[in-house]
């Protein structure tokens, strides 16, 4: 099996997955002008409320009346509300920012139009300013995250000759599965109008450490293999360890995808846009680790970006030199 | 060998043992063969997260206009009074946390009234005393006085008090203000017709504040009327007695968090240091105004940015769902490494129980609070357990068919694993690092709690796939002639 031969196939592939969630990406930004995604209101600020209805349920209309009755904490008019109904007998309502006096006089409201008892399901309400810090904040985070996991690899890989390009190689592969996530975010958002969360970054933290974890088991056997084929191409032994750690990575990804399976199939609405999230970035990072960590390791060794201009046989570049 | 594997069998079987009866019990106590006292206490009920047993979440923040002026221990103070006052509402079980600089997450499980709560927490608290001379201002106007800004007219009793300050009062009595009396016979002044120009220029007087007040209760008028008792400590009763002697007649305002809340006259000169505050008062209000004087104001004022409640029903349905999911998953695994890894697979199996067993158990005595994410994190952290021991299988079969004997296959996979189960869990546990730092500091628990139990599970699978499945697999060998059935290894 030869899967370092074909890395620009790969390469390709990938760049079929990402291009598109990009473009997605500037399609929300363009037709909002906020950014490149529907953000949720953890990081945007906003409130959440979802209630139940114990008798028939009010018409959405009626609610948007009860709504334009009051203003957000800044002042501003609710008109703009989002209501959607949950099931049969529930709402979900997303508004600006309202506190929990103006919450408790809109079920009061709502429990006076029904004429039966509202249950209040959940309520989520965040300050904007704090969601604006919590965005900015997760960037830093991530890009903590990134820094990090590069030293820790250069350091651990401080016996290989260049060790950092293992380490930049980690991060590529990183920062691929991270568009992919937010690509397929970007979709999701699109099409069925969802909202990236405070568990959407979770689940993207987790994923740039699955993605990581990934990549350091295939280096390793790069890293011991170095060492005992020592007359060996660089390309053959790198080729040589991606097969070896094949049925490893290939089980790994299955006993994962298992667990996240029976969490999207029975873990309930709460958490399964997170484990959809997850599946998606799961599954980039294990073909991350094989298909682009790896290969970028030989594309570096051979300088092979000196030939991808030079002619038309982009697809073909063979060893170089 | 043999000895270190005897070793860590005991080890095993010891905490085996040991989180089964954590694990089936609501609590662990010791209690002293000689007189039965306890001596060892310890809950270990499971802790659910606001998301799975309902309740509210807030997020309290300074409402100041930077964040780096905020006293690290005035926020503390904060928290306690904040907590004291919960805790006198009657809400059980509120949980206080600073986070970063200036903020507070404030949790309330299984809470019915979250409006009013918080609403009655985030009252600074701030009780003055105010001079309105001879013209008072109708009751719930918001007026400005001189207290906490620079005194823009000295004190008329003399006592200029430090003029930025916010009383620290849950420390020393300060003697902050000159005392006023209420006239405690005078009926409340609510609503004077006569008072309808606001006038909002006017800076009045601030004669004294809560800081003063000794005593605080609730009580009812002869009328039926909610109101509220206090006495006052004696350098305040001092003052409350000069000035209710120099201004019988005039009106003195009552004013909470510069708003106004009753203006008395003050018929007579009380030198006693008893007062009363008449309002239009509810049971309710009036007690959650004496708790706010009883606690004191808050050094800090604070304003919810951020409020999260759920509903009990949605976190049952969540907590039912998520085992369901939990258990399904476990069992796929469980079978998928039988099958494909045969004796080692199932064997690994047995160390994933063993590994869920001790999980549960540090969960419930460090405690960790169990959310949804938190759950989500630790069926993840199987997922990585059972790569650690994927890793190892895989190496051990390589190095039976480059043709070790099994014993040699079984010590050189482990050691030739390591590296990589070593390298790859620490870039994991760095992740985890970042994530409980940015939880922590914006108080997000969900991300907090989700990498707190990735971390833990990630070191408990360490400890299971390096010791625990290496334990049972020498323990089969010594006991079962295997070693001439390569296919029970999956070759």
């Amino acid at each position: 099996m030869n899967i370092i031969k074909n890395r620009y196939l790969y390469f390709l592939i990938s760049l079929l997955v990402i291009v598109p969630g990009i473009i997605f990406m500037a399609i929300h930004w363009v037709n909002t002008k906020e950014g490149p995604l529907a953000l949720g209101i953890d990081f945007r600020g906003g409130s959440l409320l979802e209630v139940q209805f114990a008798g028939k349920l009010p018409a959405i209309s009626d609610i948007q009346t009860i709504y334009n009755k009051y203003q957000s904490t800044g002042g501003q008019s609710l008109s703009d509300s989002l209501i959607q109904p949950l099931g049969t007998d529930s709402y979900s309502i997303t508004s600006k920012d309202i506190n929990d006096a103006t919450k408790g006089k809109i079920v009061a409201d709502m429990q006076t139009l029904s004429g039966s008892t509202v249950t209040v399901l959940s309520f989520n309400n965040v300050d904007p300013a704090v969601g604006a810090e919590v965005t900015r904040a997760a960037v830093v985070a991530i890009l903590m995250a990134a820094v990090a996991i590069l030293l820790y690899i250069w350091w651990a890989f401080r016996k290989v000759e260049h060790p950092v390009r293992y380490g930049t190689a980690a991060i590529i592969a990183m920062f691929h599965d991270v568009f992919v996530v937010l690509g397929v975010e970007a979709m999701l958002g699109y099409f069925l109008h969802w909202e990236a969360d405070s568990l959407f970054l979770t689940a993207l933290l987790t994923v740039i450490g699955f993605s990581v974890h990934d990549t350091i088991v295939v280096f390793d056997r790069i890293r011991e293999n170095a060492n005992i084929y020592r007359r060996v191409d660089y390309e053959v032994m790198v080729n040589h360890s991606v097969v070896q750690t094949l049925d490893r990575s290939i089980n790994t990804q299955l006993t994962v995808m298992f667990t996240l399976f029976a969490l999207a199939l029975f873990g309930g609405d709460t958490t399964r846009h997170f484990v959809i999230i997850l599946l998606a970035g799961i599954f980039s990072g294990t073909y991350s680790s094989i298909f682009n960590a790896s290969p970028i390791l030989v594309v570096w060794e051979n300088r092979e970006w000196r030939t991808w201009f030079r002619r038309k046989s982009e697809a073909q570049p063979g060893p170089a030199q | 060998m043999s000895r270190s594997r005897n070793f860590w069998l005991a080890v095993i079987v010891v905490l085996i043992a040991l989180s089964l009866w954590v694990d089936l019990s609501k609590t662990i106590s010791i209690t002293s063969p000689t007189n039965g006292a306890a001596l060892f206490n310890l809950n270990t009920d499971i802790r659910l997260g606001l998301d799975l047993r309902g309740g509210l979440q807030t997020l309290l923040q300074a409402d100041v206009p930077s964040c780096a002026a905020v006293d690290p221990n005035e926020l503390n103070v904060t928290r306690q009074i904040l907590e004291s006052r919960a805790n006198a509402l009657g809400v059980s079980e509120v949980t206080m946390q600073v986070a970063g600089n200036c903020r507070i997450v404030a949790e309330f499980p299984g809470i019915s009234n979250p409006e009013q709560v918080v609403a009655a927490l985030q009252q600074t608290g701030l009780l003055e005393f105010v001079d309105m001379g001879s013209s008072p201002v109708p009751v719930g106007t918001v007026i400005k006085t001189d207290y906490g800004q620079t005194a823009t007219q000295p004190a008329l009793t003399g006592t200029a008090q430090s003029p930025t300050a916010i009383p620290n009062s849950t420390a020393t009595p300060e003697p902050l203000a000159t005392a006023t009396a209420i006239a405690n016979t005078a009926p409340a002044a609510t609503a004077q017709p006569s008072a309808t120009q606001t006038a909002p220029a006017t800076v009045y007087h601030t004669v004294m504040t809560g800081a003063a007040l000794d005593t605080v209760n609730v009580q009812t008028s002869s009328v039926g009327q909610y109101e509220i008792a206090f006495t006052l400590k004696s350098n305040g009763t001092q003052v409350f007695g000069d000035y209710t002697t120099a201004n019988v007649g005039k009106y003195l305002a009552i004013v909470l968090d510069k708003k106004v809340i009753s203006v008395p006259v003050i018929n007579s000169a009380i030198t006693g240091g008893q007062g009363v505050i008449q309002g239009n008062f509810t049971a309710d209000s009036a007690n959650a105004l004496a708790v706010q004087l009883r606690y004191g104001s808050l050094p800090v004022p604070v304003k919810v940015v951020e409020s999260e409640t759920v509903g009990p029903t949605l976190g049952a349905e969540s907590v039912r769902k998520s085992l369901l999911a939990g258990m399904i998953g476990l069992s796929v695994v469980i079978i998928f490494m039988g099958l494909y890894y045969r004796l080692p697979g199932i064997l690994a199996d047995l160390a994933l129980v063993t590994y869920s067993l001790i999980s549960l158990m540090l969960f419930k005595i460090i405690p960790v609070t169990l959310t949804l994410p938190g759950i989500a994190g630790f069926i993840l952290s199987i997922g990585m357990a059972v790569d650690a021991n994927i890793l190892i299988f895989e190496r051990l079969k390589e190095e039976l068919r480059s043709g070790r004997t099994l014993r040699q296959a079984i010590d050189l996979g482990w050691s030739r694993a390591w590296p990589s189960i070593r390298d790859s869990n620490s870039s994991t546990l760095i992740t985890c690092l970042i994530l409980y730092i940015f939880g922590n500091t914006f108080g997000a628990s969900i991300v907090k709690g989700f990498s707190i139990n990735l971390a833990l599970g990630v070191l408990i699978s360490l400890f299971t796939a390096i010791i625990v499945t290496r334990t049972y697999l020498h323990v089969v060998l010594d006991n079962l002639k295997l070693d001439e059935h390569p296919n029970w290894f999956g070759l």
